[in-house]
């Protein structure tokens, strides 16, 4: 129940934050990777701002007993630099790019009601399915 | 850089990274988005409901900005449903081989100082810098 309740809470944090942000808003990214006279450096304040917090989170709340609705901390350690991390970020780079959606924003903006949005999470829906199938069955290797 | 809105970027980064940390603290793990979402195809039963609340509040948390701030604004997408078909398959496909995106790897993972996070970050920045100055002169 506990566990319900704060990840609604989170979600309607992180979801009201993507909104002020703007990172909602594909354009705001697209204008981020354009270099250009009309260069849009909001990204990177966004990214600054959740750094701060974060930042000071990851710090000090790990070392609490355990989290309040969980028996331990899932924090991943894996420091393995391999071809599935880059070629993932890769991947990932340029699907970004093409339509400057990622999967908070995209997911978030369902809100706006509009036909390709649903249509862009139905494909990230189906990229990691697909993704998961394969890493499942065909690239087993420890990370 | 008319379109450049530096005070709700900040404030609005300042919230999602406290999102991060309550979920942190309540859940004791990193508020990766495509991390909940992968989560969802390990078929553990028992881990589903707080997955699909959290996509649930996602979308309401945005509405509630929308509906706080009178619906004035608006997103602006240019590309066509193949596009982004293919940008989605993507962005998926990216996200399961190592379950990290811009929250879990840039935000998370960055305040870890975890070298995967900063280097997958670091790439997957390039490739979208990359993919959207090839784009825009097609």
């Amino acid at each position: 129940m506990g566990k319900n309740v704060s990840a609604l809470c989170v979600g309607l944090i992180f979801g009201f934050g993507l909104g002020l942000s703007q990172m909602v808003n594909p354009e705001k990214i697209i204008g981020f990777f354009n270099l250009s006279d009309a260069w849009d450096p909001s990204l990177a304040f966004v990214m600054i701002g959740a750094l701060a917090i974060s930042f000071i989170a990851f710090r000090y709340i790990p070392k609490i007993k355990k989290p309040l609705f969980s028996n331990n901390f899932e924090i991943p350690e894996g420091k393995i630099i391999n071809t599935k991390l880059i070629l993932e970020a890769i991947i990932f780079g340029v699907g970004w790019g093409i339509s400057g959606f990622c999967p908070g924003p995209a997911i978030s903006s369902i809100s706006y009601g509009y036909f390709e949005t649903i249509i862009f999470v139905g494909s990230m829906i189906m990229g990691a399915l697909l993704g998961k199938i394969i890493i499942n069955n065909f690239w087993k290797e420890k990370t | 850089m008319e379109n450049f809105t530096p005070i709700s970027s900040l404030s609005g980064g300042a919230i999602i990274g406290l999102a991060v940390a309550i979920f942190l603290y309540t859940h004791g793990r990193p508020a990766g988005v495509s991390g909940i979402l992968i989560g969802l195809f390990t078929w553990q039963k028992r881990d589903y409901a707080w997955r699909i609340i959290f996509f649930i509040g996602l979308i309401l948390g945005t509405l509630i900005y929308r509906l706080s701030f009178g619906f004035d604004e608006t997103i602006s997408m240019y590309e066509s449903p193949i596009l982004l078909i293919i940008s989605g398959l993507l962005v998926g496909l990216g996200t399961a081989f190592s379950g990290g995106c811009t929250s879990g790897h840039g935000v998370c993972g960055i305040s870890r100082l975890s070298p995967r996070s900063i280097i997958a970050t670091g790439i997957f920045i390039l490739a979208a810098l990359i993919t959207v100055t090839i784009t825009l002169r097609v």
